[in-house]
């Protein structure tokens, strides 16, 4: 692999840029590998690449059934942000946090991560008691976040409207500075392309089909559009199709699959200088490098695969952004598109082993996986290779709706489901 | 928005008027006090999740208030029908089925989507 640097532009910009490599192959599978992993977005591919790196396991391959990164990795609105109530929610958020701010220089690969901060809108007395104690679980664990008042808020994002007579008034902010935003794609391609270079294959356009099992009910490979491909260690990292893909091995993962909505504005000029996030009104808004606003939805109520999801869920998320920030009334609004998140009951997400030999699971990342994504691979990474959880992602487990040991992030996180 | 026919109003009325309440024909153990920890997980966390047909529960919330159940497919969200809470779960017609089956294709999903741009 060529590296990328500023060398590198200058020397293709001389030539006419005829010698980029291409970023990453696309081999046809082998019979068998030493690790699969169902699912080539950010988590999928990053778990191959940690492995690689990490764990020196190169004999991998990565199957997709579309094309990398097509799935919620492309489709979400690229909020990073580590400020969660629980333990357990923190560890892994901050270990990906942690990850992000070195990333691009790891993969060589420009992820345009970007640490404009976060800020959390508090509307009402319930939303100030519950930032204000999240504010404080944070800083005892060693993570950033500040209370704003209104003026201090209206001063870090000018086009806020905090007068008192607003639809929506606002009575404080929690700002986490270290949060912000990254390209999505560029996090897909960069672990794709630094995974390959190390040797595993990603193999797109191949629909797993089924999971073959062995007579003490091991894995022992997976059926495919291409055939069958061996392997004694299987990761499912399939994001909203994550119960499809574990139905496939006998074992049901309390999830539902909902279809979750995000739309851009037409370009403007640099007017948000944050990401804004509004629990209560249900709006989370930030502004691309490309200049289009990115503007959040929320989830619809019924399961659903459709990549779609209901009108009145944008329009009520449009109403509360026009609320909020009246300057952005007559922004014309440019694509909507859907994509599918698997939420578990208690809003945490799954990572570890499961019943079946050689079978690890790492789903219901909800509404909010895209941050978690340098973090999650790296510790699924360790999951695969060692066969139990890092001490980080332990308290994750699937066992954890027998015991009861729920991690309750339904009522904690920072935003509605 | 999905437009849904409620069994006791009997009209089609939209989507915001109900409340969507998990799957159907789910039966809470007679014994709940002596299940173990596996089947009370069962009961009470793990759902089926189908890609496809699937059996729910709706209330009629800003209506008559009541539960009802519902078969609706979850690729193209089309309800193949509703009816009344304590029914059994009821069969679906071929031809519905076939309906259904055939709606899938008109809505964005891998399918139809990405698959096509190969």
């Amino acid at each position: 692999m060529r590296r990328y640097s500023v060398f590198a532009i200058a020397r293709e910009a001389m030539r006419a840029h005829k010698g980029w490599d291409q970023q990453w192959t696309s081999p046809e599978p082998r019979s068998a590998y030493d690790v699969i992993i169902i699912g080539a977005g950010g988590h999928g591919l990053g778990a191959a690449y940690y492995l690689a790196k990490e764990h020196g396991i190169t004999n991998i391959a990565v199957i997709e059934k579309g094309w990398l990164g097509g799935g919620n990795t492309g489709r979400n609105t690229t909020i990073i942000r580590s400020n969660y109530l629980y333990e357990e929610s923190m560890d892994i958020y901050e270990h990906s946090l942690k990850l992000w701010e070195g990333l691009s220089q790891d993969l060589n690969y420009n992820t345009m991560y970007s640490p404009r901060g976060v800020m959390m809108l508090s509307h009402n007395i319930h939303d100030q008691q519950s930032f204000k104690r999240h504010i404080n679980a944070n800083r005892l664990y060693g993570i950033d976040n500040e209370w704003m008042t209104p003026e201090q808020a209206k001063a870090f994002v000018p086009v806020l409207d905090i007068s008192k007579t607003a639809r929506y008034p606002i009575n404080g902010a929690a700002l986490q500075r270290r949060g912000g935003t990254a390209r999505h794609d560029a996090v897909a391609w960069g672990y794709a392309r630094a995974a390959a270079d190390r040797g595993v294959h990603i193999i797109q356009n191949c629909e797993v089909t089924d999971i073959r099992r062995g007579p003490a009910g091991e894995v022992q490979g997976v059926e495919t559009s291409k055939g069958f491909i061996g392997a004694k260690k299987i990761g499912v990292s399939a994001a909203g199709h994550s119960s499809v893909v574990m139905e496939m091995a006998g074992v049901r993962v309390p999830l539902h699959s909902n279809p979750l909505q995000a739309l851009v504005s037409e370009p403007l000029k640099p007017i948000f200088p944050c990401v804004v996030m509004s629990n209560t009104v249900h709006a989370y808004i930030s502004q691309s490098d490309k200049g289009e606003l990115v503007i959040g939805a929320g989830t619809d109520q019924y399961n659903s695969y459709s990549q779609t999801g209901g009108l009145q869920i944008i329009t009520h998320t449009l109403d509360a952004i026009c609320e909020l920030f009246p300057i952005f009334r007559r922004v014309k609004m440019m694509r909507q598109w859907g994509g599918i998140t698997d939420n578990t009951p208690d809003r945490s997400p799954i990572q570890g082993v499961t019943p079946v030999p050689g079978l690890f699971v790492n789903c219901g990342w909800g509404t909010g996986g895209f941050k978690a994504t340098p973090g999650s691979a790296n510790l699924f990474a360790h999951l695969i290779a060692k066969g139990e959880p890092h001490r980080l992602a332990a308290g994750l487990n699937l066992d954890r709706f027998r015991t009861g040991r729920l991690i309750d992030e339904a009522a904690a996180a920072a935003v509605a489901h | 928005m999905l437009l849904i026919h409620c069994p006791y109003c009997e009209e089609e009325r939209s989507e915001l008027e109900f409340r969507w309440a998990g799957e159907a024909h789910i039966a809470r153990p007679e014994n709940i006090a002596a299940i173990s920890d596996e089947e009370f997980a069962e009961y009470f966390f793990l759902r089926n999740n189908e890609k496809g047909v699937t059996y729910e529960r709706w209330r009629h919330i800003h209506g008559c208030g009541r539960f009802f159940n519902a078969a609706r497919d979850t690729v193209s969200d089309k309800f193949l029908m509703t009816y009344k809470a304590g029914l059994p779960k009821q069969p679906i017609p071929a031809a519905t089925k076939a309906e259904a089956i055939a709606e899938e294709k008109t809505v964005e999903t891998w399918e139809q989507t990405e698959g096509d741009a190969r």
